[in-house]
């Protein structure tokens, strides 16, 4: 005999009456764990739906209004270059890939096109004082699902709006710009009195960006007699940062700029996510009250209905410790239960019904089973120290009185 | 071996005190067997309860073996209810759920012994009650008389040097009753002290001398071979034993 006897064989014997507590317990749990676990995957899709966005973060002159995301850097207006230094100094989270921008008009033989010049990853990572700063870092859940180095410039130029290495002649041409000047790869390509080799042409985008030839920043600057100015500063935000107040922190940065985001996907994503935290809170809410409430009656009733076991246990020499024990071993065997159960079919719910609702295929979470065991277990034995303290104050006297 | 020096005890019921126990003073030898008698309501349980270290008194001392109980803590109280006291219920007090084996364990697992020890002494002892074919009943398997049993090994499971025993013939059929007696009798031929309270004249007659309560007080105390009858007036001499 062993006290975990004692509770196990009581539990099997009084099963029905604890069902409705496992139950409330029970159900609890599956919500939440349905509920986090489509949360999760869900976030992370819209995380990599908006990574493949590119740039979701402009910073742009105060004076410039913005029409158009992609023709925000073509409006004249210009921000000093040295905010780059500060963002990239700045130490903010989130901040997947900085790209500053100059555009000017320019002329490729009859063609009119707009030279943009674009600072390589390169240049960043040259500077001793930038590395380490938070840039490019990528933040736990940020959802990047593809790397930059390695990459076929082109292709990151025009998914990350970041090139890793462009010489200062060397320039990427749009799709529009490839087709109607029949360029390849390999020729010059005459701009502003300079020459540039063309190293990439750019896939069709369906935006302006068909119609631009890039080339270095620090070139465009120079032959535009711009100074170290540029139009706007494209950022690669983490969404997830995004949601916790990334803009925000920008915008105290650099007072003097403006700060736009791609609000819809954002705002999108934002009250996705609050409502699921919400949704969450709210079922861990009713489980704390319903699956508690439920416990602790149970536990009461449990404790009057064994007055008389209990004060026999204490006649033939049971302390209080070993009746609260009794007690509280029960509650934890209730929550283990209601926990690992709670979720399995929590899980089950969301791979099951996750894809129907959030559109997103969904897996087990392993972190969840910790999760959802220590819930139950907090709340069963919260539920039950009163019930277990009760009985241990109990009158022995109860053993010797005829029921 | 027990001890009560000016013991007095009161509840409070429906606004009205009652005196359960008023000034009783008491001295049972080691190795005696004491009946306690007297009409319902007399404090005849609430003497065993303060006995068994299980009520305190409002007034007054308690000694078991010399120990003052009233003065150690609840958990030392019932370290000396596990080592030295066994009780003896007139409704068995089975624990429902369990075996006769395991219900015969409860006060060794109490005491800390092994499953092992606690396996072997319970099955010992439940074969010494004649119940070896019925270790593993249920107490609703059992009959009566078998319960009883069963209740009465795990009453010596921690082979205590004092058994409490409340009304242990009040559910019985007379031949059963008997064997009770019998074996409360030989329990104190073992050296055990025994303290019983009962309605049943014959059965108080079984032990060695009869105290008689009324109004929480003890009116009489007479040795084994004296009449004691339960409507007796109350005496002069009610309070001192």
């Amino acid at each position: 005999m062993k006290l975990r006897t004692l509770v196990w064989r009581e539990i099997f014997e009084r099963k029905n009456q604890l069902a409705t507590s496992f139950l409330a317990i029970l159900l609890g749990i599956t919500a939440i764990v349905a509920i986090k676990n489509v949360t999760f995957y869900s976030e992370k899709a819209v995380a990599r739906e908006l990574d493949a966005l590119g740039a979701n973060i402009l910073i742009l002159p105060k004076s410039v209004s913005l029409q158009d995301y992609y023709t925000a850097d073509m409006q004249g207006e210009v921000i000093p270059e040295e905010y780059v230094s500060r963002l990239a100094n700045s130490g903010l989270q989130g901040m997947d890939n900085l790209s500053p921008k100059l555009s000017v008009a320019a002329e490729v033989g009859p063609k009119r096109v707009t030279l943009t010049g674009i600072l390589p990853k390169s240049e960043f990572s040259a500077k001793g004082a930038w590395q380490g700063a938070g840039v490019f870092g990528r933040p736990e859940g940020c959802g990047t699902v593809v790397d930059l180095p390695g990459g076929p410039p082109k292709e990151t130029l025009v998914r990350k709006r970041v090139i890793e290495t462009l010489g200062s002649h060397e320039a990427l041409i749009g799709a529009d710009v490839q087709s109607s000047l029949k360029l390849k790869e390999g020729d010059t390509v005459e701009l502003m009195g300079q020459s540039f080799t063309a190293i990439a042409m750019l896939p069709q985008t369906g935006t302006v960006d068909d119609s631009r030839i890039f080339a270095h920043l620090h070139t465009v600057q120079k032959i535009a007699n711009k100074g170290s100015v540029v139009n706007a500063i494209e950022i690669v935000g983490c969404c997830e940062q995004i949601s916790k107040g990334l803009v925000q922190k920008i915008n105290s940065l650099l007072p003097e700029a403006k700060v736009v985001t791609i609000t819809q996907v954002v705002d999108t994503q934002i009250k996705t996510n609050q409502m699921m935290s919400k949704l969450s809170l709210v079922f861990l809410g009713i489980i704390v009250l319903v699956g508690g409430a439920s416990i602790a009656n149970y536990m009461y009733a449990n404790v009057f209905e064994r007055r008389r076991e209990i004060g026999t246990l204490m006649a033939m020499g049971a302390g209080s410790r070993v009746v609260v024990r009794m007690f509280l071993l029960k509650a934890l065997l209730l929550g283990l239960a209601g926990g690992v159960a709670g979720y399995v079919l929590g899980t089950i719910a969301a791979v099951t019904l996750g894809p129907q609702i959030a559109g997103v295929p969904v897996l087990p979470i392993l972190w969840l089973v910790p999760a959802a065991i220590g819930v139950a277990v907090a709340i069963s034995l919260g539920a039950s120290y009163f019930p277990a303290r009760r009985a241990a104050r109990l009158d022995p006297c109860a053993a010797l009185q005829e029921t | 071996m027990l001890k009560l020096q000016s013991v007095s005890k009161e509840y409070t019921m429906r606004g009205q005190t009652v005196r359960a126990l008023d000034d009783v003073t008491l001295d049972i030898e080691r190795g005696d067997f004491v009946s306690v008698i007297g009409p319902s309501g007399s404090g005849k349980s609430t003497l065993l309860l303060v006995l068994g270290g299980m009520l305190s008194p409002a007034g007054g001392r308690v000694f078991v073996a010399g120990e003052s109980i009233y003065e150690l803590s609840a958990e030392r109280r019932a370290s000396v209810r596990k080592k030295t006291i066994g009780f003896v219920f007139q409704t068995f007090n089975l624990v429902p759920y369990l075996s006769a084996i395991e219900n015969v364990q409860i006060p060794m697992f109490l005491a800390g012994a092994s499953e092992a020890d606690q396996a072997k002494r319970a099955a010992a002892l439940l074969e010494r009650m004649g119940l070896a074919d019925r270790v593993h009943h249920k107490p609703s398997e059992l009959s009566v008389g078998q319960q009883q049993r069963v209740a009465l090994a795990r009453m010596l499971a921690n082979d205590p040097a004092v058994i409490l025993a409340d009304e242990p013939t009040g559910n019985l059929d007379p031949e059963t009753a008997r064997a009770a007696l019998d074996f409360l009798e030989e329990m104190n031929q073992e050296g055990r002290t025994i303290v019983m309270v009962t309605h049943d004249l014959a059965a108080a007659r079984r032990a060695n001398r009869t105290l008689r309560l009324a109004e929480g007080r003890i009116c009489d105390h007479s040795p084994k071979d004296v009449h004691v009858g339960l409507g007796a007036p109350v005496e002069t001499s009610c309070g001192k034993a």
